[in-house]
């Protein structure tokens, strides 16, 4: 939580990629005054065993989520379109490499 | 939708083995139960730092030095990941801060022992981050999402402490008659308090039927203690050193220890405050917290002039 106190330092969502090629991934939080401040206490917290080699810092007041409650209506228009899988095309025997 | 229906469906989630994340509806008492649980432990690997911040400088040789700084550094790790998980349900840090320091808040109990020798470094690695362990597994499978990830975490970093403690014990109970004695001792004097650590019987445990409601916990206090004792004495015996429990007894009928009653009075005056060391690390905290005070609002102040001149 974004802290009401404006002596405290802000709150970051730390993300790290543990090794080129990777997606970065989320990993946690801290709070850091700036962002090379984040990034170095990242560094400290989050790949003290060679975890990473990349960190994303993010300030977490300006992360937008989508909203759990409608959740199922959101996510509804996935569920009808089942011509978006490869399942949905049958081939007939004796094509291969599809 | 009415709270009653809110409060089934989440029921639902729950015993479907669906994590609930932050933003997810949730019962009033399932937030506050979680909020003090986890602020707790945070507390705990923070306050669990002094007794082994203690032999820092005083480890017998670089070698041991280096491992025990890495190792206390792991502990306040752990802090920052749990009081993160705490914060993704609305409480700040700076209130939990406040709450350990002014004595509103608890710890593990263990934390207000004294560390008389190096042999105690032995034994709180291998006795208390060994039953933390157990606790902690258990914990990784926790409902809320953001506490379970942070379980996965710690988990992965607690073996090596626990490794590291056993090293020594077992170094010192092949040394001098005097350096077993010493390990000997340390086992002695951590042995109870450990077992103490998962808490107290869960027939008297007043949240735990609640807290396994709804997956906070997902296995009792005393089922978690047979599982610590079971592991322990076989390692104690393999080092030569004796567990202080003279009704200490393998059950060839249930296949677990038979164990003596524990003092639940030490416990329950350690937790009110009067436990040796209680009074220090709450000072030690305090000291610590403002001594930082001008560190804190000096690098905020740098922040803001820089990001001022950036904008200008
Ligand atoms: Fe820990
Ligand atoms: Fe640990």
């Amino acid at each position: 939580m974004e802290s009401k106190n404006k002596n405290d330092w802000p709150l970051w969502e730390i993300f790290i990629q543990s090794k080129r090629g990777n997606d970065h991934k989320h990993v946690g939080s801290l709070h850091a005054a700036d962002a090379r401040m984040a990034i170095e206490n990242a560094r400290d917290v989050y790949t003290r065993r060679g975890e990473g080699n990349s960190i994303w810092a993010v300030r977490s007041a300006d992360v937008h989520a989508s909203k759990p409650e409608d959740q199922g209506a959101f996510f509804d228009p996935a569920d009808d379109k089942i011509y978006r899988h490869p399942t949905f095309y049958p081939l007939p025997e004796g094509v291969k490499y599809m | 939708m009415p709270d009653s229906q809110h409060e089934k469906r989440f029921q639902e989630r729950i015993d479907a083995e669906q994590k609930v994340e932050p933003r997810d509806w949730m019962p009033d008492d399932y937030r506050k139960m979680l909020v003090r649980q986890i602020s707790q432990h945070a507390h705990s690997e923070v306050v669990g730092m002094l007794p082994e911040g203690n032999w820092i400088t005083r480890a017998p040789s670089l070698h041991r030095k280096t491992i025990l700084l890495a190792k206390v550094q792991d502990e306040a790790g752990h802090g920052l990941y749990l009081y993160s998980a705490a914060e993704t349900l609305g409480i700040s840090r700076e209130e939990m801060i406040d709450q350990l320091l002014e004595g509103r808040a608890k710890y593990s109990s263990i934390f207000n022992y004294p560390t008389l020798t190096w042999a105690d470094m032995g034994a709180i690695g291998w006795l208390v981050d060994g039953a933390a362990i157990i606790n902690q597994v258990m914990l990784t499978r926790t409902s809320y999402g953001p506490y379970s990830r942070a379980m996965v975490r710690i988990c992965k970093e607690e073996s090596f402490h626990q490794r590291q403690g056993y090293q020594i014990l077992m170094t010192l109970s092949k040394g001098t008659p005097e350096q077993k004695a010493m390990a000997q001792d340390a086992l002695d004097r951590w042995w109870w308090p450990a077992l103490m650590m998962f808490g107290p019987s869960d027939k008297d445990s007043v949240h735990s039927v609640q807290s396994m409601k709804w997956k906070i916990k997902r296995q009792g206090n005393d089922e978690l203690r047979q599982t610590f004792i079971d592991r322990t004495v076989p390692q104690a015996e393999f080092i030569g050193l004796k567990v202080p429990d003279p009704d200490l007894k393998w059950n060839e009928k249930t296949q677990h220890y038979d164990f003596g009653k524990i003092d639940w009075e030490e416990f329950r005056n350690v937790i009110k405050g009067n436990g040796p060391c209680n009074r220090e690390r709450l000072a030690a905290r305090r000291k610590a917290h403002e001594d930082g005070a001008w560190v804190r609002a000096a690098a905020l102040a740098h922040a803001e002039k820089q990001a001022k001149k950036k904008a200008a």
